[in-house]
This record gives C-alpha cells, structure tokens and sequence, in this order.
C-alpha cells in the first residue's frame, strides 16, 4: 500500500507544532497502524531525522497507552479499537491520513502525538479507590454481589485511562472517564459508604483540570475502545444530584 | 496516612460543578419546554377564529383568581420564566466558555460519529431563539414591531404580522430553530437529571423528537395559514 501521512510535528510542549507530509510506500495490510508508523520512523531515523513520537506499550489493545486521532477519530475508523489494534487494511492504497495528538487543554502535548494524561490520574486521586485498608483477598461470599451488579461493575471498570472520551468530545470533556471510575465503584457494595463523596471530589477535580463540561452528545461513547456507554454518566448524574439533595 | 473521601463542603461544590450547572440547565429547560408546549397549544385556538382566540388571551388574564388577583399569576408566570431563562443563559455561557478553555488548539481534521446536527448546534440554535423571543415579545405581546398592533386584540396582530411573508419565513426558521433544540433537549435535561436508563433511552430518544416536532407543526400552521389566507 502507498500512503501520504500528514502528521502533527512539535518538539516540545512550548513550541509551535505544525503538520508533516510523509509519503510511505510498501505498507502491508496486515501491519497494525502503529506499526506503520514503526516502518515510516525507520525510514526516518537512517535519514538522520527526528523519528515521530507516540505512546505505545502492550500493543494488544489493554493498557491504555496508545491515542491518536487518525482522520478525524479518536483511536482511528474501527469501532471497539484502539490505534495499536487498528490494521491497515481498513484503508485504502492511496489514501491520506490525517495523525493528530488528542487536543484538549488537560492533555498538554509533551511531544509529536505524545501528551500528557496526569491530569486523569488526577482524578483518580481525588476518589477513584477505596480508602479503607482491605488487607488480603477475604472470603468470596462474605460480601454478596448480585451478578448484574458485578457485570454492570466490571464493564466500567474494563475503562483503560487512554482518554480517547476527552479527544472526541466536542467539549474536551472527561466525564466518560470520570464517570467510568464512579460507576465500577458506585455499582458494588465496597463503593457504597464514600460514594457521594467521592462523586463529588472526582467531578470537582475533573473540572478544575480544565475539561470541559458535557453536552451529551455521545462522541466519547463512540469512540471508546473499551464501549463505555453513555448511561455511565447518566448515573454520575444521579449520583451528583443524590449528594446534594438527599446526603 | 489516612486519606477519606470527607462529605465536608460537598453540598456547594456539586452545585458549582459542571453537572450541578448544567443541572440547573435542564431543570430551567424543562420549565421552558413546559410554557412552550402549553403556548402552543393555546395557539392552536387560533383555529376557533378571532372571537374565540380573543377570549382565550383575556382568561389568561384570570387565571387562578381570585386566588391571585386578575392578571398576577400570568406575571409570576413571566416572572418565573425571565428569571429561569437567565439561569439558562448564565449556565450555558459559562459552560461554553469553559469547554472553548478546555481545547485551545482544534483538530485540523474533525470527523462526527454520531452526533446528530441537533446536539451539535445548541448553542447558536439558543442564541437564535433568544433574538427570536425579543422580536417576538415586541410583536405580539407589546406592539411596536407590529403594523397593526390593538391591545388586546390578539387574533388581529396575529394576522397584521405574520400576512408579511418574510416575518412568517422568520417565524417558521425560529420555530425550527425551537424544534431542533428541543430535538436534543428534552432527551439531554433527563440524561443530565440522571432520569434515563439503558431501558428508557430509545423510548426517551423517540418522547423528545416528537415533542420537537408536534411543537414545529403546532406553531408553524399559524404562519402557513394565514399565508394561504386563512382569516378565521
């Protein structure tokens, strides 16, 4: 496959990033798209240039790593996956790619496609666990969790930070996230002595990082390699409006 | 170390947040698409002619007397709805103005997946509406933009201002303009009241478009047959 890339270059944080054209030849189909630009870096680094910096690590579409926005979409064209899953036959010979790094003020860009997603990490400080000291695994059944409960949970918690929500949002909104994190909580007993609390630190924390605010519009349920629905946040909702009327 | 997730302070900090003001958002939306929904309806007495139509604008006059006296509960109403129009306006310029912070730099290329055009133009639809409602008061309701303006004759102004085409073209984009934001509004201030469920929200989904639309083809048969001549 022969390709033309127009890829987002800055250095570094602070100076002005602008966009570059690469022309790839010899692209197999089978390769993921991070490995294409593995065989455009290659290229690159004999050159003698500055290969293109992004954030990878398992490469099997679990850790949360990887993001770009590829033509447009956060983690690219394939729903349920993300940029190291996503393989090149799902474009065409010929085609451009347009590779931008998430845009949003909380993910400031560190280099290239590379930004820096403390911010989420942020939130999860702010009340993304439990306080109370849990020791060793205890007897399974001393707790019962309904399984809707336990299933609603884990699809929740199946969130891997990667912040494709906040890339796609219109408003650069965390609150797929956010609400992600309260609901794999919220969704189990373990989660429910600080659970309005915790709503409430979390939403603080997530606005005064600079997110914008949602307008349910759905984009980052779109995009979401891991189908975090848009009813988590109709939860967080409630959630929010439960510790202040009723707590 | 002992770290809690202390309740200390929480009741103002969730209503400053983002959710606590879109919140505030929705429930005011709410009030508005419930005056919206029951004027149209009224409207539709523009149909029963000029006699009827009259007398319906004057017992809105004496509506809940004498509980309150004639004419004050349609000013508490107006009252009630200026200071909920605020708060809406308030709530959603401050939103704007942090979800404009929040991507300083934009994407060169943007690609929609799903939202629909409704919940993509809010915020321009609101302002239109907001332009509307003053030219709107000012015809109708207090006259100086209005030919043929007699107080209190309501079906006459009707027709004075919208036998002008380009006021009735004006009228049904700003109707439009309604429609679309109720589109996406009413299903939005129920998801934001935390009122949706995986169960309700194609249910919900299909509640708020129509009501989008019965309000489009409500308000929009007024214009459309005084166009074609209707006169009571």
């Amino acid at each position: 496959m022969r390709l033309t890339l127009k890829v987002w270059r800055q250095p570094k944080g602070a100076t002005k990033g602008h966009f570059e054209t690469y022309e790839t030849d010899g692209v197999s189909p089978d390769m993921s798209f991070l490995e294409m630009l593995d065989v455009v870096n290659d290229r690159l680094t004999l050159d003698g240039q500055d290969p293109i910096a992004f954030d990878h690590d398992c490469r099997e579409g679990i850790c949360g790593t990887c993001g770009m926005v590829i033509n447009g979409v956060a983690h690219g064209p394939e729903r349920a996956t993300t940029a190291c899953q996503l393989h090149m036959r799902h474009f065409r010979d010929g085609d451009v790619i347009h590779i931008e790094p998430w845009r949003a003020a909380a993910f400031p860009v560190i280099k290239d496609l590379v930004v820096d997603r403390g911010a989420l990490d942020r939130i999860m400080e702010a009340g993304g666990f439990v306080t109370a000291p849990t020791g060793a695994a205890p007897e399974a059944h001393s707790t019962l969790v309904p399984k809707e409960a336990a299933d609603a949970a884990f699809e929740a918690a199946a969130c891997i930070q990667c912040g494709a929500c906040v890339a796609a949002c219109p408003n650069a909104s965390a609150m797929l996230f956010t609400a992600a994190k309260v609901a794999h909580l919220s969704r189990l007993p373990q989660g429910q002595p600080e659970r309005y609390g915790r709503v409430v630190k979390m939403v603080a924390t997530h606005d005064a990082a600079g997110f914008g605010n949602c307008t349910n519009i759905g984009e980052c349920a779109a995009v979401c390699p891991k189908e975090i629905k848009l009813d988590t946040i109709t939860a967080l909702n409630r959630d929010v409006i439960s510790s202040t009327l009723f707590q | 170390m002992t770290t809690t997730l202390a309740r200390s302070g929480r009741r103002p900090a969730a209503l400053r947040s983002t959710v606590g003001r879109k919140q505030l958002m929705a429930v005011t939306g709410v009030l508005w698409f419930g005056f919206v929904f029951l004027h149209m309806v009224g409207m539709l007495k523009f149909f029963t002619g000029p006699e009827s139509f009259d007398h319906y604008s004057h017992w809105l006059r004496t509506l809940f007397s004498p509980l309150f006296p004639h004419g004050w509960f349609l000013w508490l109403q107006r009252g009630g709805l200026t200071v909920a129009l605020l708060l809406h306006i308030w709530a959603a310029t401050s939103l704007t103005r942090q979800s404009r912070r929040a991507r300083p730099v934009r994407y060169a290329r943007t690609t929609n997946v799903q939202a629909t055009y409704a919940s993509r133009t809010m915020r321009w639809g609101g302002v239109i509406i907001l332009l509307f409602i003053v030219y709107h008061l000012l015809d109708l309701s207090m006259g100086p933009a209005n030919p043929g303006y007699v107080r209190g004759e309501v079906f006459r102004n009707t027709v004075a201002s919208l036998e002008r085409w380009p006021v009735a073209i004006a009228y049904l984009l700003a109707v439009g303009a309604v429609c679309l934001h109720l589109y996406h509004g009413v299903w939005s201030a129920l998801q934001t009241m935390g009122a949706n469920s995986p169960k309700r929200d194609a249910m919900i989904r299909r509640v708020s478009k129509t009501v989008g639309l019965l309000v489009f083809v409500g308000f929009a048969s007024v214009p459309v047959a005084i166009l074609l001549g209707y006169r009571g």
